[in-house]
């Protein structure tokens, strides 16, 4: 009669009876109706979270405000080189071409792939990312190679005087 | 209820069925009583005793149960068999000593006493409680039963098998468990 013991503990019965307790609260394995439970709340979730990054990227502003920002004097980045800054925050980092040629390129650093630096490359004139390969043209930012989808965002450049002064960001974003 | 207990004494039972009556009425089994009134030996007396659930500390129902259909609550009330799990076999009905398990066959599930926990969980007394006009069942304090000449028992023992429950029986004064031996009750000619 071992099986109807009143002082039996948990631990002390067959296997099967740990797995099937008599006492609601020493069930430890996960039902179907728990496991339904948790599949429904977690998808309620995401959609929940999903509507809510919707709802909040519709009211946002999508371009930052233009604020001029001096990066250099145009004599501290001599044709050939490169110089690096922020723009629009101090977060935003952002690289500063010009060509031998005297073009001046301006874009975000941050790879559209997963926001690694990009650097210059200037024999191939393409700006490259070194993390996973992503290629993309200096010219216009758009995506060579690699694994980005999107171009770089752009970076408007203009002379004012001696200074050189980033005017605004042009997501590149086609519609 | 914290604090409250249900106590059995057949010997006040009068047989007027109300607590059938309110088990019935109870939207959760609507129509099928959960209790029974049953006489002791029709041919001799007219004896009733209530038979309700005794809520075994390690019910043997639940024990015997191949689906894992009955489930004891962690304030020790033994459910009614899970209507997803039970495939109505009736091993609990044979295996009960109360006799209380009832295999409903038209349902296929096996419906039983519950002291009805939707009721007692939010602090309202089980149904047939409520109406026993006789004191047979009462759902009252451990004190309040104390004023009464029987004592709470138990404890049972069905042959080599011990039985502690969370309801109780009144038994008479200075008897500590009720012990019942099923040969005893086996028909032998005279």
């Amino acid at each position: 009669m071992s099986g109807l013991d009143d002082s039996a503990k948990p631990g002390d019965g067959p296997l099967w009876r740990e797995e099937f307790p008599v006492r609601a609260v020493d069930e430890r394995l996960v039902t179907r109706r728990q496991f339904a439970k948790f599949l429904t709340l977690t998808s309620l979730g995401m959609l929940v979270g999903n509507a809510w990054i919707l709802v909040r990227s519709l009211f946002k502003d999508p371009a930052p405000a233009s604020v001029a920002f001096r990066i250099a004097a145009a004599s501290e980045v001599p044709p050939g080189s490169v110089r690096l800054f922020a723009y629009p925050g101090p977060n935003d980092p952002c690289i500063l071409i010009r060509t031998a040629a005297d073009q001046l390129y301006a874009y975000s650093q941050k790879c559209t792939h997963l926001s690694c630096a990009v650097y210059c490359d200037a024999t191939a004139r393409t700006l490259e990312c070194p993390c996973h390969n992503g290629r993309f043209t200096l010219e216009e930012g758009r995506v060579l190679a690699g694994p980005p989808t999107r171009p770089l965002p752009r970076i408007l450049v203009e002379r004012r005087g001696d200074d050189l002064v980033a005017v605004g960001v042009d997501l590149q974003v086609r519609a | 209820m914290f604090g409250y207990e249900f106590y059995v004494d057949p010997s006040r039972c009068i047989g007027c069925r109300a607590c059938e009556a309110a088990c019935a009425e109870c939207e959760t089994h609507r129509g099928v009583p959960m209790i029974s009134v049953d006489f002791i030996d029709r041919s001799l007396g007219t004896e009733t005793v209530p038979t309700v659930c005794m809520h075994c500390d390690n019910p043997t129902c639940a024990q015997v149960c191949p689906a894992d259909a009955i489930k004891k609550t962690e304030d020790g009330v033994v459910q009614s068999a899970l209507k997803p799990r039970c495939i109505a076999c009736g091993n609990c009905v044979v295996a009960c000593p109360f006799g209380v398990p009832k295999v409903m066959v038209k349902q296929q599930l096996m419906m039983k006493c519950d002291m009805c926990y939707d009721r007692t969980s939010v602090g309202k007394k089980p149904l047939c409680a409520t109406v026993c006009p006789s004191g047979a069942l009462s759902y009252v304090r451990p004190a309040e039963i104390a004023l009464r000449r029987e004592r709470p028992v138990n404890t049972f023992r069905f042959g080599n098998q011990t039985v502690t429950t969370k309801v109780f029986m009144m038994a008479p004064a200075k008897r500590e468990e009720i012990a019942i031996d099923v040969a005893d009750y086996v028909w032998e000619p005279r």
